[in-house]
């Protein structure tokens, strides 16, 4: 019995070498039993779902229970790793997985807390779409360099509601001349919120002549002039935001919910199916659409990384595989499970597996993956930081 | 079982000035009456007999009960019962409640108790209110029930703490009748405290003030 | 059996365990924040924020302090003794259970532009198609933020005013001061507020010290250009670049010494208004005519307070049940269970944690303020003055100052993220709710009984058991209610302490705050707010059954 199974396994994964799939079958059999912590955000229903139902998988298929650690905010992981390491604990943590990109990534690489690299040697790390997608593998330009495995796609959206607002504007400049001309309907989280920040990082795609400088960490010398047009930006729009600047929502839940109250009439958001979500929930009217701008929105992924010290390596590699099988990749695409974009390369797949994407209604105010347009890369991390302490600096405390 | 209650040469201090001297023995069935003004130490000779003195007094003496020294026992292991100025029932207890609360551990049975408790309220006129709420009875129901109460836990000495100043002037020969002769027939030494002439008459046995000083009712 | 030995070294036992984790904390505080050539110290005095974010703390905290002083006391000295007075009683007793972070958001929603009031008088009243564009929330000046932190508190102090109340002779005292011509007012500030206040002072400074530093209060309803210095701490706290613990700690730091200067100030003014009451009262006050304002204020402001946080409330707890609910509409386009259905198993999972929690740190702390208040009892202990500042340190210390520090202990000690070191760490705040709670009623009760059972041959086990404790079944059930109920509320010690493994209801509810769902986030705060209401309702309805043929155990009217 062991042994067939053995060989269907051997049948199934033949192209992969063979030392890489005894190995796999190590990390499994060390996995079974396991129960593994993963720190994700808990603020949205449907993602703990999500979370609930890869668990409930990963318990049939694996053994291996997952237990959803809800976060207010994935630094809380972050520092809970932190603090271990400080309290000399190298084994045996109480972080396994942890939902992370950007800052918090390059935070926990630079800080050698995490283990690996684990990703390319995922089983399932050949269905990833590396070529289509650089993102996967570029994490606001730091290299993953596998110590981090990619779950998601998400794409900056802008999302309106179609009987406010017949014709939304499809340019930075024509949105400008849209919030001056409507005062009071239009913020963005406060940075450094991460999709608050991404605007910004939107208004310098924008404003720049050459947006390759971005792709680069930032030069104290050329930061100032890059920057200027953004800041020029910022300035018009100030006094005709929401409050007049004098208060902003903290991230993208709480602008979605101004958008619910109408207090304002565009939103955005990083997730290109959260507003159909939404509508079909019943907590958006059925008249809200989105749209992207021209020249194209920011793009990135979300990714799962592994501390350093977690006690449960193994079971905690076997999640990250099990999120990129197309079974589970298909359901988050699901505008009624999740909406969220697949990392996979459709192409790659089997008949089947393909159809489950392809049976898909993706909602009545989700773009199709023409009309979204094309995914600019995320700039340096650097850009991030910069950018958020001088916006606190500028708008960040009252005059 | 009962015996004397001697107090031999007990005397409270506070800040070395005497409150109480007493060196006196009470025969069982005598009520000795002490008396004197409010704040005279009447008090204080109640709480130095019964175990219950604050640390700021001070302690000389012996105090022999039957033959057995309580001086240094805890107030619960004396066995000095004691009638307040109120009744102080138990509230949250039922009249029977509060009879068998008193009623010592060595009477086994629920039969045997129950009895022993209906014989107590058949001797104080009170039949068939086992189960009634204190706070229902008259004024000499309740001094009543607190009589038997105290006599219940079979005490070897009884200290009475003007029990019958808050009674009405009728109810209060009656209630006083009543408890001198339950005394009286129990045999117990007791000590009578009162700022009332009127009582101290009644008890009709010596009266002495706090310290000591024999008085004329 | 607890024997005698055991018994008197309680009060000191008890005393340790609520110094020990606030000086260790803080002890774990100031180390980052000192350490590392005083990176910490560093980055806060740069952050540009810092004056505006300190000047706030103090200005909201103060503020806020002596708004919630000066209605408590205007409410007890206009009403007092009046039907009107019974009924804010019992409107706002309820309400102290409401956990700050429920009352928060209860209240953002009503007085937000898009919120339930605008809603119920838009467009026919206010022409409003639209939310308007006014900033009632998260202002600069912290307005919204001293008006959640007054609602929340005033409760507390007058319901800590009424405890303290008969042992000021208040009644007689006004009687007194009344019929020698002086008005209500003037009565009641000449002749009761002074030792009325002496009463409530620790619980004022509490009041204090907790305005300045509350965190959750202050992320839903406070400015966030920046935000209150405490609030700050805590995003530092979980800021990514991992340098800014160190910032919070400096940050933590700052805040005591806040709270240290607050109090000075505070201490200053207490002199200045004594010597200006004895001013008065030499001049010979009368001031009858204030009294028909301050009446009509006072009722005011109480049915604002209980009108505000009982409307807050039921409108989350609509929005729980709310489908399409889209501005300007007063109701939900309609009602749906989704958000019950779909959160249920979730819910159930996280209640039953958190009433495991509370009725652990409940129980302990039951245990120790028995174990304390019987030996004060038996042993004839006097505390002293310094045993109550140590019974208030849990309440005074800022919670960022020592629970970052006791965090990091926990983690050494290999405790962290169990929900045994959760209960341990509520312990220390449920226990001083607990003993005010108890204590009056316990040191209240009449000795004489326990000299009646002793004469009767009943030990001092048995007085206890079968005498003090069923007479005092209801004090003892309403502090175990308010145990219940702080422990319930609590959310940094559950977050640091439990490592984000512990979710309570109050963790999730804070979470989901973050993530905006109204409807979650309204089922989870009447999830919040039913368990300590179930407590009260218990020590309300249990002692009437238990004794409901004891006239002698009725509540006095």
């Amino acid at each position: 019995m062991l042994r067939r199974h053995f060989l269907l396994a051997s049948a199934v994964l033949l192209a992969l070498p063979v030392h890489a799939q005894t190995a796999w079958d190590t990390v499994l059999a060390e996995a079974r039993g396991q129960t593994v912590y993963w720190h994700a955000w808990g603020g949205d229903p449907k993602i703990n779902d999500f979370i609930a139902w890869v668990g409930e998988q990963a318990q049939a298929r694996h053994s291996i229970a997952v237990e959803h650690v809800k976060l207010a905010s994935t630094a809380d992981a972050v520092t809970q790793v932190l603090a271990a390491r400080d309290a000399g604990t190298t084994t045996g943590g109480e972080v396994d997985l942890i939902w992370i990109n950007g800052e918090n990534f390059a935070a926990m690489k630079e800080a050698g807390l995490l283990f690996g690299p684990f990703a390319s040697g995922l089983p399932n790390w050949g269905l990833v779409d590396v070529a289509g997608k650089p993102a996967v593998v570029t994490d606001f330009t730091l290299p993953t360099e596998g110590y981090e495995s990619p779950w998601a796609m998400a794409q900056l959206v802008f999302e309106y509601d179609s009987a406010r607002l017949p014709q939304p504007p499809r340019t930075l400049a024509a949105l400008k001349d849209w919030i001056i001309a409507n005062p009071g309907r239009f913020t963005y989280p406060q940075p450094p919120d991460y999709l608050g920040t991404t605007f910004l990082k939107q208004v310098a795609y924008g404003t720049l002549a050459d947006s390759s400088v971005l792709q680069m960490p930032v030069d104290d010398a050329s930061y100032a002039a890059i920057v200027a047009p953004m800041w020029a930006w910022l300035d018009q729009i100030t006094p005709a935001l929401w409050r007049a600047g004098k208060a902003y929502p903290q991230n993208e839940p709480a602008l979605g919910q101004l958008l619910a109250d109408a207090e304002v009439d565009i939103g955005f958001a990083f997730n290109p199916g959260r507003a159909s979500a939404e509508v079909a929930a019943g907590h958006l009217p059925d008249t809200m659409r989105t749209f992207t701008l021209e020249g194209g929105t920011i793009g990135n992924a979300s990714f799962v990384a592994i501390p350093f010290n977690a006690a449960h390596q193994a079971g905690a590699q076997v999640v990250a595989n099990l999120l990129l099988d197309p079974e589970v990749q298909a359901r988050a695409q699901d505008p009624n499970i999740l909406g969220f974009q697949t990392v996979l390369n459709l192409s790659s797949l089997d008949a089947s597996s393909r159809a489950r994407f392809d049976a898909l209604d993706l909602g009545v105010a989700t773009l199709s993956p023409a009309d979204l347009g094309s995914a600019l890369l995320e700039p340096h991390a650097s850009w991030m930081v910069r950018i958020g302490q001088d916006w606190i600096e500028r708008y960040g405390v009252a005059q | 079982m009962s015996g004397p209650l001697q107090l031999q040469d007990l005397r409270v201090t506070r800040d070395g000035q005497a409150i109480v001297a007493l060196d006196l023995t009470v025969a069982p069935g005598e009520v000795l009456t002490i008396m004197g003004p409010s704040g005279a130490g009447k008090s204080t000779a109640l709480a130095a007999i019964l175990g219950t003195l604050a640390p700021a007094f001070h302690l000389s003496g012996r105090i022999v009960l039957a033959g057995r020294e309580i001086t240094a026992l805890p107030p619960h292991l004396r066995r000095v019962g004691l009638l307040f100025q109120d009744d102080v029932l138990f509230p949250h207890l039922s009249v029977g409640g509060n009879l068998a609360f008193a009623l010592p551990p060595t009477v086994r049975g629920r039969a045997e108790r129950r009895a022993r408790i209906d014989a107590a309220l058949c001797a104080a006129g009170l039949s068939g209110f086992a189960d009634r709420d204190p706070a229902t009875l008259s004024g000499g129901q309740r001094a009543r029930v607190a009589l038997m109460r105290t006599l219940l836990a079979a005490p070897g000495a009884l200290l009475l703490d003007e029990p019958f100043s808050r009674l009405d002037a009728d109810l209060r020969a009656q209630i006083r009748g009543f408890v001198l002769e339950r005394i009286r027939r129990e045999g117990l030494p007791a000590i009578l405290v009162t700022h009332d002439a009127d009582d101290a008459r009644g008890a009709a046995g010596r009266v002495v003030s706090p310290l000591g000083l024999p008085l004329m009712p | 059996m607890i024997t005698a030995g055991l018994l008197r070294q309680a009060p000191r036992f008890t005393l340790a365990l609520l110094t020990l984790p606030v000086l260790a904390g803080l002890a774990g505080t100031v180390i980052p924040a000192f350490s590392n050539d005083a990176n910490g110290l560093r980055a806060l005095v740069q952050w540009p924020g810092l004056p505006r974010a300190a000047s706030l703390s103090l200005v909201t905290g103060v503020g806020s302090a002596a708004l919630s002083l000066a209605i408590t006391l205007l409410l007890v000295a206009s009403l007092w003794g009046t039907r009107a007075f019974a009924a804010v009683q019992h409107l706002l007793a309820p309400l102290l259970s409401v956990p700050h972070a429920a009352a928060a958001l209860g209240l953002a929603f009503l007085i937000a532009p898009s919120g339930w009031i605008a809603r119920v008088l838009s467009p026919w009243a206010t022409g409003w198609t639209q939310p308007p564009d006014l900033l009632l929330l998260n202002d600069p000046f912290g307005l919204a933020l001293t008006l959640g932190l007054v609602a929340k508190e005033v409760p507390f102090l007058f319901l800590m005013a009424l405890a303290a109340l008969p042992q000021t002779d208040a009644a007689r005292r006004m009687q007194v001061a009344q019929s020698l011509g002086a008005g209500r007012i003037a009565s009641f500030a000449v002749a009761v507020l002074p030792s009325l206040y002496k009463q409530l002072r620790l619980p004022v400074y509490a009041v204090l010290a907790y305005s300045m530093t509350a965190v959750e209060m202050a992320m839903i309803l406070g400015p966030t250009r920046p935000y209150t210095l405490s609030a700050q701490v805590v995003i530092w706290m979980a800021d990514p670049l991992l340098t800014g613990r160190a910032t919070a700690a400096a940050g933590a730091i700052l805040q005591v010494a806040l709270v240290l200067a607050a109090l000075g100030l505070w201490h200053l003014a207490e002199r200045l208004a004594r010597s200006a009451l004895i001013g008065l009262a030499q001049r010979g006050l009368r001031a009858q005519a204030a009294d028909g304002p301050a009446r009509l204020i006072a009722a005011l402001l109480g049915g604002l307070i209980t009108g505000g946080l009982f409307f807050g409330l039921a409108g989350l707890a609509l929005w729980s049940f709310a489908g399409l609910w889209t501005f300007p509409d007063a109701l939900p386009a309609s009602l749906t269970l989704n958000t019950w259905t779909r959160a249920a198993p979730d819910l159930a999972q996280t209640a039953g944690l958190t009433l495991t929690i509370a009725a652990l740190a409940t129980t302990l702390a039951l245990a120790l303020v028995l174990a304390c208040l019987e030996a004060e009892h038996r042993f004839a202990l006097a505390p002293g003055a310094g045993a109550l500042w140590v019974l208030y340190l849990p309440l005074l210390v800022p919670q960022v100052a020592f629970l970052p520090g006791l965090q990091v202990a926990a983690l050494r000690a290999g405790l962290a993220g169990h929900w045994l070191a959760v209960a341990a760490a509520h312990l220390v705040f449920v226990l001083p709710y607990v003993f005010l709670s108890l204590a009056p009623a316990y040191r209240a009760w009449d000795a004489r009984i326990a000299v009646a059972g002793a004469a009767l041959a009943a030990s001092p086990a048995r007085v206890f058991w079968r005498l003090r404790l069923p007479m005092l079944l209801r004090p003892v059930l309403t502090a175990s209610a308010v145990g219940l109920a702080v422990s319930v509320g609590q959310y940094l010690p559950t977050l640091l302490v439990g490592g984000g493994r512990v979710e309570t209801l109050t963790t999730e509810a804070v979470a989901l705050a973050s993530g905006g769902n109204r409807r979650l986030i309204g089922a989870y705060a009447l999830l919040q707010m039913l368990l300590p209401a179930l407590g009260f309702a218990v020590a309300l309805l249990l002692p009437a059954w238990a004794h409901r043929h004891r006239r002698g155990m009725a509540v006095a009217p």
